[in-house]
């Protein structure tokens, strides 16, 4: 009974695809396939000559088919009815068919409007190649009208057809395997049918279906989202999209049943507005950011690398923003608007012998007088715990800014560093060294052409750099001599430093002494000299370093980072003895504290004597808070050198920007008129600013910054004004070179700085912090009184080295487990680096080899196959012949061609074969026919073979 | 849309009818001629401006001349939001000046004259020519076939630092 039915649904699959004679291969209907294939040719011949008409065969053919799309249409309730009645059709075939001839017709004509779609359809898919998976469920649709194609066949019916008959190999197998698997695709074909007359409906879908249109809509998915990383055409983008897009949106709310597709199109309303609304705020953000059209200008004109100096600047000028926020907000604003007013109390006023000069220009440029008693330095701010209405802890909230401007700016240069290295990734590879050199090295930015000859000299230079460091890496000869010259320079460059250091500490000793003679009896030189010094320094010494490294003769791009390292000691060490200096100053300072501290006592008591004599006959006197006595306040000490410091490198700046840009640029310029040689390409020509030597400026200043900020809160704000007008043609690449030079800066600023707040105790009269041992004492005061008890006990408790230094212990052994597992990524990166290249290599071995097979294997099959397409040729003539007079009679051979190729049937290879495959050749479009047959054909029939041998069996 | 793309694109429309004549801006999609694309400033300098305009153009004559259309395809390549897959693909066929998919020793040869320059002081010697593309073959010509073909080239590129910052032009 199985059988019976399995053979049935053949006959139906067989039909469904056009492909009746597909059913000879079952031995008891054998027979009457021969009869029935002989009566369609001449049924053929009829309908060439009447068109439409028919004949009792043709309908009996056509009732036949009909009766099977019945059997479809009305699902599998009359099957499942009963065996025997679908056997009993299975087997009346020819002869259950004449009442339904009109109805035949009808489907007759369906089935041409359906193919006719199905044909426009398959145009339109063959325009976008990437829908595969689409055409694939088209052309499954269409082996159910596919019998009419046989009526216009052309290569590419004819692999329509093939793929028609792979699916149906595969439905086939699947209907072998069991009964209620039958039923399914039975279902399916019916929906097949049914979807051509309506859209999709998603309650007929199979679960195997859903899951191709779900990979469908996938596909298109992922097509959409990788559209823009397509190098098409905008055309071409535009209409793949659109494409896509309908494909997605038609089937995919198909996906979804009933209220899901609400759901579903609701999600898909809300994401379309969150991606709108997503793009206009980046647009937002970046018209928000500063400069940027500026710096895309500059870029435009000089190329990425100044404009990345550009980008670093304005990088530089966010954090700063952020800090003056920070103190501005957090400390100045609440000291002048809740603090005590000016001259309320000692340390907010003028001295009484200050006060004539205190608002001199003079005075002021040098930050004294009025502005030394200012919200802009640390001795004007009250020790008062709190302040204003608000209870504002003003100690402790100065004492947090100066820990979390430092704190800050160590996280943004630390998370700048990780992106920076995050992008470059594996950046320091080295393999391609010439191939970057050549293929990347054009700005396509540069637009000016004084520019782009720079860039071709520079680019001609790098080559033959590179080629001579290749020749050289080959053949090292002096190396001694080279060896020589380096060690040379660097001790030049040592002494260099060594003695720029002892002029900036001798230049810091003699202004001490000045200070102690009174600053009044000496010259604005020797009054600024520490200052001016130290700029002149960072202007020449670098300078100097240049000279110095022509002798080392080392690659440019070493040579580069040696200079930035010289001047990166030298900064450095200036800074360092400068802060010495400083700390000298602060322990006389300190000395010069106690003396007044006792002086202060004595006058306390004088003044008590006095009023407490005069006590019953006058009032007390008030004491003018300008004529107490006071201490020399060492903090703002500290705060008016680095501002001072600040100032006198800004001036520098601009001086040698005017002198040495600016001027010399207008000079060669207009100069260059009426001068004997030519000054643009000759001595002077225009300036050629040093590499990074702005961005190492910058860096400094930042450094000066960090570590002045503490003693003087208008640092920031202050450097927000010099950033903004130091706008210095330079280029850097804004590499993690600069930016670990940062960090280490930023490091060594703090050190200063946390020394001092940590180990000096804080002046007795000025300053948030007065009257307490330590600065770092305000966090224990407002632990104590602001927070309930158990809280301070916590933490009393958690300080407890104890578990302090387990705490240690684990971050180090954390430390040391990532950096080993980093490393062992770096050599996991590697590893697969180099599989990666032996994989490249074998794959190109392996395909060249099976290049070469393939090409012996044809050069062989074409010497076999020349004899044999003689022979075929011989045999193709006479049906050729007739073809022109019996076009149907071609047709049907062909048919009979296409079936045999997929299955040819094992028992009539005995008479029929020559005659049957001997045109096999013509349906393929290469030009060499009898190759062409030969070759692929046979495989493929040996494969059909396989296929049908299992199917065969289990009948 | 957001305005700023509106702006972007105006302005681009804007530049490029400047480059059309006045009989050409009243038809509807006008082909300029290479010639006067190549007078932008943007392009004036660049040693492939010639190579750019041939493979963005989609004109039948192939001699080079835009459409709006082609000239909106030049911009997105080299904008800064194009991927580095599109930049190294349209990178390979500016490189790629004999357009037959692969960079051979020719196309290495043109290359280096291009980034050069024109003048004799700055060329290369020879010698120094052969070293410079055996060396460059040597680095990415992973299959040894003597060209470097599209994946090599991507696969050079990819690792570059800074060609996707360079590979851009602004209006």
């Amino acid at each position: 009974m199985a059988m019976l039915i399995a053979t049935w649904k053949h006959c139906v699959y067989v039909f469904a695809t056009g492909l009746e004679d597909e059913v000879d291969t079952f031995q008891e209907e054998h027979e009457r396939e021969r009869h029935r294939g002989k009566r369609r040719d001449g049924e053929r011949a009829k309908k060439k000559k009447r068109g439409n008409g028919e004949g009792r065969k043709r309908a009996s053919r056509a009732g036949r088919e009909e009766e099977k799309l019945q059997a479809r249409r009305e699902k599998k309730g009359r099957r499942k009815k009963s065996s025997s009645d679908q056997q009993a059709e299975g087997r009346e075939g020819d002869e259950a068919d004449q009442p339904t001839t009109k109805s035949s017709k009808a489907a007759k004509t369906r089935k041409n409007v359906k193919n006719e779609k199905t044909r426009k359809v398959e145009k339109e898919e063959k325009e976008d190649e990437a829908d595969d998976e689409e055409r694939n469920r088209k052309r499954k649709k269409k082996h159910g009208s596919n019998k009419k194609e046989e009526n216009v066949e052309d290569g590419n019916t004819h692999t329509v057809k093939e793929k028609a008959g792979e699916v149906k190999k595969k439905k086939h197998k699947k209907v072998v395997e069991t009964s209620s698997e039958k039923e399914t695709s039975e279902e399916e074909d019916n929906e097949e049918e049914d979807s051509e007359e309506k859209e999709v409906r998603p309650e007929t879908l199979t679960p195997e279906e859903l899951e191709t249109l779900k990979e469908a809509v996938d596909e298109r998915k992922k097509l959409i989202q990788g559209l823009r990383g397509k190098p098409w055409a905008m055309k071409k983008k535009l209409v793949t999209l659109r494409e896509s897009q309908e494909f997605v949106e038609k089937y995919e709310g198909a996906l979804g049943k009933g209220k899901g597709r609400k759901l579903y199109a609701y999600k898909i309303m809300m994401t379309k507005k969150w991606m709108k609304f997503k793009r206009d705020f980046e647009n937002f953000k970046t018209a928000c950011i500063p400069w940027e059209m500026k710096i895309k200008e500059i870029e435009s004109h000089f190329g990425s690398s100044v404009a990345s100096y550009f980008i670093f600047l304005r990088w530089m000028y966010g954090i700063n923003m952020i800090l003056f926020c920070l103190t501005f907000g957090l400390v100045m604003v609440p000291e002048a608007l809740m603090g005590r007013p000016y001259g309320t109390i000692p340390r907010k006023t003028v001295p009484r012998a200050e006060a004539p000069s205190a608002m001199d220009f003079a005075v002021l440029w040098d930050f004294g007088g009025y502005a030394q008693y200012s919200v802009l330095f640390y001795g004007y701010y009250n020790n008062q715990r709190a302040i204003g209405w608000l209870k504002f802890r003003m100690p402790l909230s100065y004492f947090l800014v100066g820990v979390g401007t430092v704190a800050y700016s160590y996280m943004v240069v630390i998370r700048t560093m990780a992106r920076n290295a995050n992008e470059s990734g594996v950046g320091d590879d080295n393999s391609f060294n010439f191939s970057w050199k050549m293929f990347t090295s054009w700005d396509y930015l540069i637009g000016n052409p004084e520019t782009a000859d720079n860039k071709f000299a520079s680019i001609t230079t790098i080559f033959k750099e590179a080629i001579l460091e290749e020749q050289e890496s080959r053949k090292d000869d002096n190396i001694h001599l080279t060896r020589f010259l380096r060690v040379l320079a660097n001790f030049l460059v040592l002494c260099c430093l060594a003695g720029s250091g002892y002029l900036i500490y001798f230049v810091v000793r003699r202004s001490q002494k000045f200070a102690l003679d009174g600053l009044e009896n000496h010259t604005w030189w020797e009054r600024n000299e520490v200052n001016m010094v130290m700029s002149l320094l960072g202007m020449f010494c670098p300078m100097l370093f240049d000279v110095i490294s022509a002798l080392e003769n080392y690659h440019p791009r070493v040579a580069l980072q040696w200079q930035l390292g010289r001047i990166f000691a030298l900064f450095l060490g200036n800074l360092y003895t400068f802060i010495i200096a400083l700390m000298d100053e602060i322990n006389l300072k300190r000395e010069e504290e106690n003396i007044v501290k006792f002086n202060i006592t004595t006058w306390e008591a004088s003044l008590y004597n006095i009023s407490a004599s005069e006590n019953s006959t006058s009032p007390p006197v008030t004491i003018q808070p300008a004529d107490v006595p006071r201490g020399p306040c060492w903090e703002t000490m500290v705060g008016q050198e680095f501002v001072r410091l600040i100032i006198s490198d800004t001036m520098t700046t601009y001086i040698t920007l005017l002198i040495g840009d600016f001027l010399r640029a207008v000079l060669v310029r207009f100069l260059n008129y009426c001068w004997c040689w030519d000054l643009e390409a000759g001595f002077p020509s225009y300036s050629e600013f040093d590499v990074s030597g702005n961005v190492l400026g910058l860096i400094f200043n930042q450094g000066m910054i960090w570590m002045g900020a503490f003693y003087a809160p208008c640092l920031p704000a202050l450097n927000l004004l010099r950033l903004h007008v130091s706008m210095v043609f330079k280029a850097s690449g804004s590499n993690n070179f600069y930016m670990a030079m940062l960090l280490v800066i930023l490091f060594l600023s703090t050190l200063p700085a946390i020394y001092t707040i940590v180990t000096i105790p804080p002046s007795f009269d000025c300053g948030p912090f007065s009257g307490k041992k330590r600065m770092f004492d305000v966090i224990q005061e407002t632990l104590e009184s602001d927070f309930p008890a158990w809280f301070s006990k916590v933490f009393s408790s958690a300080s407890n080295p104890g578990l302090v230094l387990p705490f240690i212990l684990l971050m180090v052994l954390a430390i040391y487990y990532l950096q080993s597992t980093s490393k062992s990524y770096k050599e996991a990166n590697v590893d697969l680096k180099k599989k990666l290249q032996t994989q490249n290599e074998e794959n190109k071995k392996k395909n060249k080899l099976a290049a070469l097979k393939a090409q012996m294997d044809l050069e062989e099959a074409r010497k076999a196959a020349s004899p044999s397409a003689e022979h075929q040729k011989n045999n193709n003539a006479s049906p050729d012949q007739e073809a022109d007079e019996e076009e149907d009679r071609d047709r049907s051979q062909r048919m009979y061609r296409s079936k045999n190729r997929r299955s040819p049937p094992p028992h009539r290879h005995d008479g029929q074969l020559p005659a049957t495959r001997a045109p096999v050749p013509r349906n393929y479009p290469h030009g060499n026919q009898g190759f062409a047959g030969y070759l692929p054909s046979f495989p493929r029939e040996n494969e059909a073979r396989m296929h049908r041998v299992p199917s065969l069996q289990r009948h | 849309m957001s305005m700023s793309f509106f702006i972007h694109l105006f302005s681009a429309h804007k530049r490029f009818t400047e480059l059309l004549t006045k009989d050409e801006k009243d038809l509807p999609n006008n082909r300029v001629p290479m010639e006067r694309i190549l007078t932008l400033p943007e392009l004036k300098s660049n040693p492939f401006r010639k190579r750019i305009c041939n493979v963005f153009s989609t004109s039948e004559y192939k001699d080079g001349g835009l459409t709006f259309e082609d000239f909106l395809d030049l911009l997105s390549a080299f904008s800064d939001s194009a991927t580095l897959e599109i930049k190294s693909h349209y990178a390979f066929r500016i490189f790629d000046f004999d357009d037959d998919g692969t960079l051979d020793c020719g196309d290495l040869e043109k290359l280096v004259n291009c980034l050069t320059g024109e003048t004799d002081d700055t060329r290369l010697t020879p010698e120094e020519m052969r070293q410079l593309i055996n060396n460059i073959l040597e680095e990415s010509d992973i299959d040894k076939d003597g060209t470097v073909n599209l994946s090599e080239f991507q696969h050079v590129i990819s690792r570059s630092p800074d060609f996707v910052s360079s590979f851009k032009i602004v209006l």
